[in-house]
């Protein structure tokens, strides 16, 4: 009897006192970095996984300054930072798309980046407000089933979608922040009315899917002849052996189309942030020289937007493009997500 | 002496009201704010809220409809036909309890991509979670009266008759109680239909959460997900009957009448067959399969025993917190039966009946603006467990509790024990296999929890759950199937134990 009552009551102590353990090690860890041990970075990233972990791992290897990641979509995290205000453990924000870093600028949570860090980067794929800079990109594509669809049905812009000869013959993943992004560069090349009205057709034309890869594979199976995702998809699967593209083709839009547009993922350093110094170092590390060979070398085959790093050869060169000129600090997220709310895509 | 004492002993009372309180801060956070809120209106009457209640409604009502008929066909082959094999069936028939639904539900869709849609949202439910149904309804034909059905028999009626008129409304409470259970996971189902493009509230409201964070559209899905499951829970008060199924006198105890099959055998067999290899063989041979074939298929040993370790340690942290928290309001409730005490125990029963997303949602609007410090903490998560699986050990603890008779107590205070110390030498010993078997529940359930993990998990901590659902949504199937297998392994003692206790509880 006493000995099992020991044991019960050694039970309780001891899931209280984890407990409690638990409730202090995440401030107990950043505060210990204020010591003769470096700072702990704490990395917000809506990146994919892979990517933003491996810039951490290189720059903890090569700097000594641990980074902690905290992994989320777009908008959950941009949001997330917003409800957090000046108390947000984050240092360093990335992201997938540029929408979300216009969401937490427009809030005025972004520390200026410093002189040296902007100008690794082109002008056009950093904020206008110079609080945030392009760390990666990526392409707005139509993927194809190349039995299905022949060039010459293939559309011609990104804005034929909504047209009523393309009902249930393609694929969307509106629940995602890119096509989130995509959308709203059509907003932003198109003008509202003329999106509003392209969004609706879409949500009457579209089979919805979550997931980019998720179309591409129903693309690649002949479920649905087309769908709208980014070009790393297709060129990620084709380098693993294209088991799930071998069926399927790019189609660009090019001409400065809205369907041509550019997402560019963003990299910023919180206002709030403790360690400013090291949180600014990480950034000049992503979007510099060494993080964007990192990137380029990579499996991501996302492009590069530093300058002198060019892009995964297997890539189409960026320069042939021919992306529409977004100001992408303008892009408006939320606005973009009722608009979606609005019509029924979310 | 019993006179004298205080019908609601403070220091009792007191801790019993606060856990009550805590479960029902989500509920009551979310409704309040939906009824607060300048958008609700425009974010409620769109045709999106229309699509959604319809696809959710359906799936309930064919999700649970499919659930009672299986369970129930199963359970009875099993338990009263001449079929061989019953405890090679039973383990068969329970086992799905190991595979989480959104791995049985990676199983069938990772095969095709055209696997979607209602019909398959239902096939994978189904398979998921008829053994709620199975596990009472088993139970209720082990133990029920033989002598109402050899009644039946002798005043003329056949095996299916007898079974229509007699047996089912026997099983009536076992079934209706398993239905509702199944109701309440299909509405807060989130993992096992994502992939299968049929979108309900809960994962509506994640798709809220990932474009707006704790924005006001998913806040006002949450509110009407929360009334759907307050008109479930009301259907199962209406549906349980009032029909008196107990005999006066036991009479004696004798081993259950088994049908013969005959010639039904094969059919018999066939279906128990079928039924294991869709719910078991697909997910399992699908692992298999991603494993051994996958190119994305890494073995990353130390990251695996480390998040194997982290779900382990949260799981067993979870159960502890939550029946720690559950014990004062079983306490109260069993022995100081009263008005108070049986709606502070109800109250405990919303949580369950809550999607883990809106748990999550509302603890995390909470606490950034009331709590930062517990923000992104263990202590958060952990109490998201506790408020979601409170009922689990609750349902365990009561059992235990009125199994102890309050004499030994009385004694105890005669020969001069102070109330706290009967508490811990003599109710808390006595009881011991109450909070064995609750915490054996809430163990279960914390290793394959998904949503609330998500959201609420502290920067750097992995599931083996958010780390499968990390792989299967980026569509590296073989970098998921490692978790998924790993995830059945630690489940499968806990599972056993618990068909095993069933199964005692009975005999």
């Amino acid at each position: 009897m006493r000995t099992r009552h020991t044991l019960v009551a050694l039970a309780v102590t001891a899931a209280i006192g984890l407990t409690a353990c638990g409730t202090n090690e995440a401030p107990a860890g950043t505060a210990s970095g204020a010591g003769a041990a470096k700072a702990a970075l704490v990395l917000y990233n809506a990146q994919h996984e892979e990517v933003g972990q491996a810039w951490a791992d290189a720059f903890t290897a090569k700097t000594g300054v641990k980074v902690e990641v905290r992994n989320g979509s777009d908008f959950e995290l941009a949001n997330q930072i917003v409800a957090e205000g000046a108390a947000s453990p984050a240092d360093v924000f990335i992201t997938e798309n540029s929408p979300a870093m216009a969401l937490v600028s427009s809030k005025d949570l972004f520390a200026p980046v410093d002189a040296a860090t902007k100008v690794q980067v082109p002008a056009q794929y950093s904020s206008s407000k110079g609080d945030w800079v392009g760390v990666a990109a990526r392409s707005t594509v139509f993927v194809y089933n190349s039995s299905q669809l022949t060039d010459a049905q293939l559309p011609q812009s990104i804005m034929d979608l909504a047209k009523p000869e393309w009902k249930g013959r393609f694929g969307i993943s509106p629940s995602g922040a890119d096509f989130q992004a995509i959308v709203s560069a059509v907003y932003a090349v198109q003008g509202d009315a003329a999106a509003a009205a392209w969004l609706q057709g879409v949500k009457d034309n579209a089979k919805i899917y979550r997931g980019n890869g998720t179309i591409l594979k129903a693309a690649n199976a002949g479920e649905v002849p087309g769908g709208v995702i980014y070009h790393y998809y297709w060129y990620g699967d084709q380098a693993d052996g294209g088991a799930g593209s071998s069926n399927t083709k790019l189609k660009f839009f090019g001409g400065k189309d809205a369907g041509a547009f550019l997402s560019v993922s963003g990299g910023g350093v919180l206002k709030s942030s403790r360690h400013p110094a090291e949180a600014q170092s990480f950034l000049a590390y992503m979007s510099g020289a060494e993080g964007q060979k990192l990137l380029a070398d990579g499996d991501a085959l996302e492009y590069t937007v530093g300058n002198g790093v060019a892009a995964n050869p297997k890539l189409k060169p960026l320069a042939e493009l021919d992306a529409p000129p977004v100001d992408l600090n303008t892009l408006n997220g939320p606005k973009i997500v009722e608009e979606m709310q609005r019509v029924g895509l979310l | 002496m019993a006179g004298a004492r205080l019908r609601y002993p403070p220091l009792r009372l007191v801790p019993a009201l606060a856990v009550a309180g805590l479960t029902l801060l989500p509920a009551a956070y979310v409704l309040a704010s939906v009824l607060a809120g300048g958008d609700t209106a425009r974010l409620l009457w769109r045709p999106r809220v229309g699509e959604l209640l319809t696809n959710t409604v359906l799936l309930v009502l064919l999700g649970t409809s499919a659930c009672v008929t299986v369970g129930t066909l199963a359970a009875w082959v099993v338990e009263r036909t001449t079929l061989r094999g019953r405890p090679l069936w039973t383990a068969l028939m329970v086992a799905p309890l190991a595979v989480p639904a959104f791995v049985n539900s990676f199983g069938w869709y990772s095969l095709s991509p055209s696997f979607a849609g209602l019909g398959a949202a239902v096939l994978v439910t189904t398979l998921s979670y008829y053994p709620l149904v199975y596990l009472p309804v088993a139970a209720m034909l082990r133990g029920v009266d033989q002598a109402l059905e050899e009644q039946s028999r002798i005043l003329g009626n056949g095996t299916w008759r007898t079974f229509g008129r007699i047996v089912l409304p026997q099983l009536r409470p076992a079934m209706s109680g398993g239905a509702l259970l199944v109701a309440l996971h299909l509405l807060a189902e989130f993992g096992a239909l994502q992939a299968l493009r049929f979108d309900t509230f809960t994962t509506a409201i994640y798709d809220q959460y990932q474009s707006t964070f704790n924005g006001a559209a998913a806040t006002t899905l949450a509110g009407v997900l929360i009334l759907l499951c307050l008109v479930t829970l009301g259907c199962d008060l209406g549906l349980t009957g009032r029909a008196r199924l107990a005999r006066v006198g036991r009479g004696a105890a004798r081993p259950a009448i088994t049908h013969r099959l005959g010639h039904a055998t094969p059919a018999a067999f066939a279906g128990l067959v079928l039924l294991a290899a869709a719910a078991l063989g697909v997910p399992l041979g699908c692992i298999a399969f991603w494993l051994l074939t996958s190119t994305s298929t890494a073995f990353p040993a130390g990251e695996l025993w480390q998040t194997t370790s982290t779900s382990i340690i949260l799981a067993l942290l979870g159960a502890a917190v939550t029946i720690t928290l559950a014990f004062p309001v079983a306490w109260l409730s069993i022995r100081r039966p009263g008005r108070l005490s049986r709606l502070v125990e109800r109250s405990t029963y919303l949580g369950n009946s809550l999607p883990g997303i809106v748990v999550a949602l509302a603890l995390i609007t909470i606490a950034v603006r009331y709590l930062p410090s517990l923000y992104q903490s263990t202590a958060m998560l952990l109490t998201a467990y506790a408020v979601l699986f409170m009922p689990r050990a609750m349902v365990s603890l009561r059992a235990a509790l009125r199994q102890t008779p309050p004499e030994f107590d009385d004694v105890a205070r005669s020969l001069g024990v102070r109330p706290a110390a009967v508490l811990l030498r003599v109710t808390l010993p006595l009881i011991a296999r109450g909070v064995g078997a609750g915490s054996a529940l809430v163990f279960l359930a914390v290793i394959t929890e998904l949503t609330s993990t998500l959201l609420l998990a502290p920067i750097g901590t992995r599931t083996l759950a958010t780390q499968f659902w990390s792989g299967s949504t980026s569509i590296n199937y073989g970098q998921a199937a490692p978790y998924a297998l790993l995830m059945i392994l630690v489940s499968a003692p806990a599972a056993y134990l618990l068909t095993r206790r069933s199964r005692m509880v009975e005999s």
